[in-house]
C-alpha cells in the first residue's frame, strides 16, 4: 500500500494495516520466553526481567517454564555436551514459530571454556540461532537489544514467497537431530544441516 | 596441631602394621603430607578420627593427581629447573616409579579447630592396577569427591558404596583429568591462532 | 508423569482429545486407509516417568530436571516417589562440568582469575580471594593493608548479595512468585553498580592479584559503600518483617529437612548450613585469614538444622556482615595496595603444593595448587562448597514430599557454576 495514502487515511482516522503486518505485530509484541537458564548468564536474564531493567515492557517477561508454551529460547550460558542433546531435545519440543537467541560468549562458540573437553562450541552448532549477544556475560540491556532485533526480525518475515519463515513451510523441517552420548564425544559433533565451519584458506606464510 | 614426627610415631604404636611416610612439600607454606599404603587406609583414617589429639573430623577435600612416566620432555624441565634453583625437586625421586596415581585427602578437626593433614594414597600404577581404599565409610564428605576423582582420573576406590561417573555421561570412556588425554578433535577456525591453537590450525 | 508407561498419543488423536465435548471424530471415506500410529516418530524423548521395577505399581520414578525451573539451574535429582514421599533421591550433576580444572592447568597463574570469576558466578570476589590466598600462600607473599581491608569489603558485600538472592530463590521457591525476589534484586543491582565503579564488571570481577588487588579504589566508591551500608539495616527489617513470620514460610520450612550435626560435619557440610545445625565453625573465625582478626562480629548459630534455621542464619549473617562492613569503612588505611614483590608476568612459584580456603558465602571454598615451577600449576583443584554440601541432599529429603525437596534444595544453596566447574 503505497505511504502517502496510508499517512493520509490515518490523518482522517482511518488505520489500515496488512494482514502480514497486523499477523507479525501480534507475534513479535508478545514474545514467550522458555524459563531456561544454563549458566552466568541466566542470572543476568534474571536481573532483565527484573524491576530495573523490565523486560515486561517489551512483552517478554512471560517466561514459560515448559517448551510447549515458549516461543523463544534464550540460550543463556555454556552449553556443555552433556546438556547439548537436552537443549536441541527442548528445542524440538517447542511449537513453531520459535526462535533462538544465544546469549553469551559461550552459547556463541564456547567463549572462555572454549578449549574444554566437555564444552560445546556454540549451540548452533546443532540448532539454528537467530540473534547472538556477544558478551561474558551480556548486560541485561545488550539482553533487551537482542529482544528488540529480534521484534525487527519478526517483523520483517513475509507470510508468503520464498523467503517465508519456517514454520509456513510445509517442507521445512522444525525439529533437528538430538546428538546422543558417543564414548568419546557427543555423535554426531556437529549438524552438517544447520551448521558448517567456515571454509579457511591458510597459507604459512602468514 | 601436633608436628608429623610426633604423630608418626604414635601412629606406628598405635598401628603397627600400617605403612605411612612422610612427603616433604618444599613449597613455602611447607604443609608436609603422609602417604599411607592402601590396604591399611581406612584403619589409619579411623584412628586420625578418633585420636583425641587429633580428632580429625572433617574431610575437607579430596582430589586426584596423576603423575606420569618418567619421559624424555620431562628430563629437559628437570635440567632446568636445577639451573635455575638452589634445591633438590621433589619429582626427581618420583620419576624412577612408572607413573601413578594419586588420592589427597586435607583433613581438619571441627571439633578442636586445626588442621590441614594432608592424607595421600597412591594407586600402583596408571593403567590397570588403580585402585585405592575407599575413605567414604570414615569420612562422608569424600562421597561425591572420590566419584569425582574416579570420573576424571579413572581412580577405583574400593569400599566406595556408589562409584559412577559423576561429572561425564555414564557413557564415555576416558578419563579427562590425566595428563595424557586427548580430546576430541573439533577445531573451529580461529582468527589469529596462538601456541597450542596454531598447531591444530596447521593440522586442518 | 501420570501417563507414564502409555505410549503417547499421535498429534491427530490429541487434537481431537482437545476438541469441544463429546463431538464424535469425522468420519473417515472407507477407502481412505488409515494412518499408521506412529508412537514416538515425532518426539524421540519418551516421557521420563516410569513405574520401578521393584514395587509392582506402587514407586514412580521422576527424573527432576535438568531443566526444570526450581533446580536453580541445570541440575537432576532422579527421584523415587512413593505417592508423593521421597523414597530415594539421586543427584545427577555434570551438566555444567566446563572443564576449569583442566583449563586452569594449561593457563599461567594470572591467567585462572577470570575463570574462579566463573565459578560461583554469584559472588566473584570471594572466588578471587580464595584462588590468590592459595596462590599467596604457594609463593609466599604479602598483602598490604589496604588491599586486605578492600578485600574484606567486596568479599562481605559478596556475601550480603549472595545471601540476598539465595532468600530470593527459595522463597520463590516456596512459591512467593515475584516480590521477595524482586526486592533482593533490587539492592542487588546496588550492590553491582559499586562493583562495577570498582572492577569494570557486574558480574565477572576480576578484581584481585597476587599480593593485592587490581586497582585502587575509584573516588566516590567508599561513599558508594557508605550509604548502602546506612540504608542496608532499614531494607533488611523490612524483608524480614515482609516474611520471617508468613505462615507459608514458617509452615513450609520449619521441621523440614532437618540435618543433625554429627552428619553435618561427617558429611563434610560447611557455611551456613553448617552452622544452621549449630557447629560452630566459621573459617573466617578459625583460620583468621585475611585482617578478620580484627573485626567484632558474631557467628549465628542455628538450633535445629531445618529449612527455617538455614534461611534464619543468612538474614542474620547479613546483619553481621554488615557490622563487619562498618568496621572495614572505619578503618580502611591508607597505603599501596600490591605487593611491589609481586610479579604478575613470569609468575613461577617454587615447586610444591598448597591449600588455601576462605569461608565463601556458600561454604568452605578452597583451592589446591600443585606447582612443578612452570608457568602453569601442575594441578589445580577446586574443593566447591555446594558439591560437598548435595552430599547430603537425600538423607535431608527422605520421607518429606517433592515439594519438600524442592525448598531443601533451596536451602541448600547450589550454584551449579561451582558444583561442576
Amino acid at each position: 500500500m503505497d505511504e502517502g495514502l496510508r499517512n493520509e487515511l490515518s490523518k482522517q482516522g482511518v488505520f489500515t494495516t496488512t494482514l502480514q503486518e497486523l499477523y507479525n505485530w501480534g507475534r513479535r509484541s508478545s514474545v514467550w520466553p522458555l524459563n531456561f537458564g544454563l549458566a552466568c548468564c541466566a542470572i543476568e536474564m534474571i536481573a532483565a526481567s527484573m524491576a530495573r531493567f523490565d523486560i515486561a515492557r517489551f512483552g517478554a517477561e512471560v517466561f514459560r517454564p515448559s517448551p510447549r508454551q515458549a516461543d523463544l529460547m534464550i540460550v543463556a550460558g555454556t552449553v556443555t555436551k552433556k546438556m547439548a542433546p537436552l537443549v536441541v531435545r527442548l528445542f524440538n519440543q517447542m511449537p513453531e514459530p520459535k526462535y533462538v537467541i544465544a546469549m553469551g560468549a559461550c552459547a556463541i562458540s564456547g567463549g572462555p571454556f572454549k578449549q574444554g573437553y566437555n564444552v560445546l562450541k556454540g549451540i548452533d552448532r546443532y540448532v539454528p540461532v537467530d540473534i547472538h549477544i556477544p558478551g561474558c556475560p551480556p548486560r541485561p540491556e545488550a539482553l533487551l537489544h537482542a529482544l528488540l532485533k529480534l521484534q525487527e526480525k519478526i517483523a520483517a518475515q513475509p507470510l508468503t514467497g520464498e523467503h517465508r519463515p519456517r514454520h509456513l513451510s510445509p517442507d521445512v523441517p522444525g525439529e533437528f537431530p538430538v546428538p546422543a552420548y558417543g564414548p568419546y564425544d557427543l555423535q554426531p559433533a556437529k549438524n552438517d544441516d544447520v551448521w558448517r565451519p567456515a571454509l579457511v584458506v591458510r597459507t604459512d606464510a602468514g | 596441631m601436633e608436628a608429623l614426627d610426633p604423630l608418626l610415631t604414635r601412629l606406628r604404636a598405635a598401628l603397627p602394621e600400617a605403612q605411612v611416610a612422610i612427603e616433604l612439600n618444599p613449597a613455602v607454606p611447607a604443609q608436609s603430607s603422609l602417604v599411607v599404603d592402601r590396604d591399611q587406609a581406612v584403619t589409619v583414617a579411623r584412628w586420625l578420627r578418633d585420636d583425641p589429639q587429633l580428632r580429625l573430623d572433617y574431610c575437607s577435600n579430596v582430589t586426584g593427581v596423576d603423575w606420569l612416566e618418567t619421559t624424555s620432555t620431562e628430563k629437559v624441565r628437570v635440567r632446568r629447573v636445577v639451573d635455575g634453583a638452589e634445591q633438590e625437586v621433589e619429582e626427581s625421586v618420583e620419576r624412577r616409579q612408572p607413573g601413578y596415581l594419586e588420592v589427597v585427602y586435607h583433613l581438619y578437626s571441627m571439633a578442636l579447630g586445626h588442621g590441614p593433614l594432608v592424607l595421600r594414597q597412591r594407586t600402583r600404577n596408571r593403567v590397570d592396577d588403580t585402585r585405592v581404599a575407599s575413605l567414604t565409610p570414615v569420612w562422608r564428605s569424600a562421597e561425591f569427591q572420590e566419584r569425582e576423582v574416579f570420573d576424571l582420573f579413572g581412580v577405583r576406590f574400593a569400599g566406595h558404596p556408589d562409584l559412577r561417573r559423576i561429572l561425564m555421561w555414564e557413557e564415555f570412556e576416558d578419563y579427562p583429568m590425566r595428563k595424557d588425554y586427548v580430546e576430541p578433535d573439533d577445531y573451529e577456525h580461529e582468527p589469529t591462532p596462538h601456541d597450542a591453537v596454531l598447531v591444530k590450525a596447521r593440522r586442518h | 508423569m501420570s501417563e507414564a508407561g502409555r505410549p503417547p498419543l499421535p498429534p491427530e488423536d490429541l487434537m481431537g482429545a482437545l476438541s469441544t465435548g463429546d463431538l464424535v471424530p469425522e468420519p473417515l471415506a472407507s477407502d481412505v486407509p488409515l494412518p499408521p500410529p506412529q508412537p514416538e516418530a515425532r518426539y524421540e524423548a519418551r516421557p521420563k516417568g516410569r513405574w520401578a521395577e521393584d514395587g509392582e505399581g506402587e514407586l514412580l520414578e521422576v527424573s527432576v530436571g535438568p531443566h526444570h525451573p526450581s533446580t536453580h539451574g541445570v541440575f537432576r535429582m532422579d527421584v523415587v516417589l512413593e505417592g508423593e514421599r521421597v523414597v530415594r533421591l539421586k543427584p545427577v550433576c555434570g551438566y555444567l562440568h566446563r572443564n576449569h580444572e583442566k583449563i586452569g592447568e594449561g593457563t599461567s597463574y594470572l591467567g585462572s582469575i577470570p575463570y574462579t570469576d566463573r565459578l560461583d558466578y554469584f559472588c566473584s570476589l570471594t572466588n578471587n580471594w580464595a584462588y590468590v590466598l592459595t596462590v599467596e600462600k604457594l609463593a609466599g607473599l604479602q598483602v598490604p593493608e589496604r588491599a586486605e581491608y578492600i578485600r574484606v569489603l567486596t568479599a562481605e558485600l559478596t556475601r550480603v548479595l549472595n545471601h540476598l538472592c539465595l532468600v530470593g530463590f527459595l522463597v520463590h521457591d516456596m512459591g512467593a512468585m515475584g516480590t521477595p525476589l524482586m526486592y533482593a534484586f533490587r539492592e542487588r543491582e546496588k550492590l553491582l553498580d559499586l562493583f562495577e565503579a570498582l572492577t569494570g564488571s557486574r558480574m565477572m570481577c576480576n578484581y584481585f592479584r597476587f599480593g593485592g588487588c587490581r586497582c585502587d579504589l575509584p573516588p566516590g566508591w567508599l561513599e558508594g559503600v557508605q550509604r548502602f551500608v546506612d540504608e542496608f539495616p532499614r531494607f533488611l527489617d523490612e524483608y524480614e518483617r515482609l516474611l520471617n513470620e508468613n505462615e507459608i514460610l514458617l509452615v513450609r520450612s520449619q521441621g523440614i529437612g532437618v540435618l543433625t550435626p554429627e552428619l553435618a560435619i561427617n558429611a563434610g557440610v560447611t557455611g551456613p548450613m553448617l552452622r544452621a545445625s549449630g557447629v560452630n565453625y566459621d573459617v573466617r573465625k578459625v583460620d583468621r585469614y585475611g585482617v578478620y582478626g580484627r573485626f567484632a562480629f558474631r557467628v549465628p548459630l542455628g538450633e535445629h538444622g531445618d529449612t527455617f534455621d538455614r534461611y534464619m542464619i543468612r538474614l542474620l549473617e547479613m546483619r553481621e556482615s554488615h557490622r563487619i562492613l562498618g568496621q572495614a569503612l572505619r578503618e580502611l588505611p591508607a597505603g599501596p595496595i600490591l605487593d611491589p614483590k609481586a610479579k604478575l608476568r613470569g609468575f613461577r612459584p617454587r615447586a610444591g603444593e598448597a591449600y588455601g580456603r576462605i569461608e565463601a558465602p556458600k561454604g568452605e571454598l578452597g583451592f589446591y595448587l600443585i606447582s612443578d615451577g612452570k608457568p602453569n600449576p601442575y594441578r589445580y583443584r577446586v574443593r566447591p562448597p555446594s558439591f560437598v554440601n548435595l552430599t547430603i541432599l537425600e538423607d535431608l529429603c527422605l520421607g518429606h514430599t517433592l515439594a519438600d525437596a524442592v525448598v531443601i534444595l533451596g536451602s541448600v544453596d547450589i550454584v551449579m557454576g561451582e558444583v561442576d566447574r
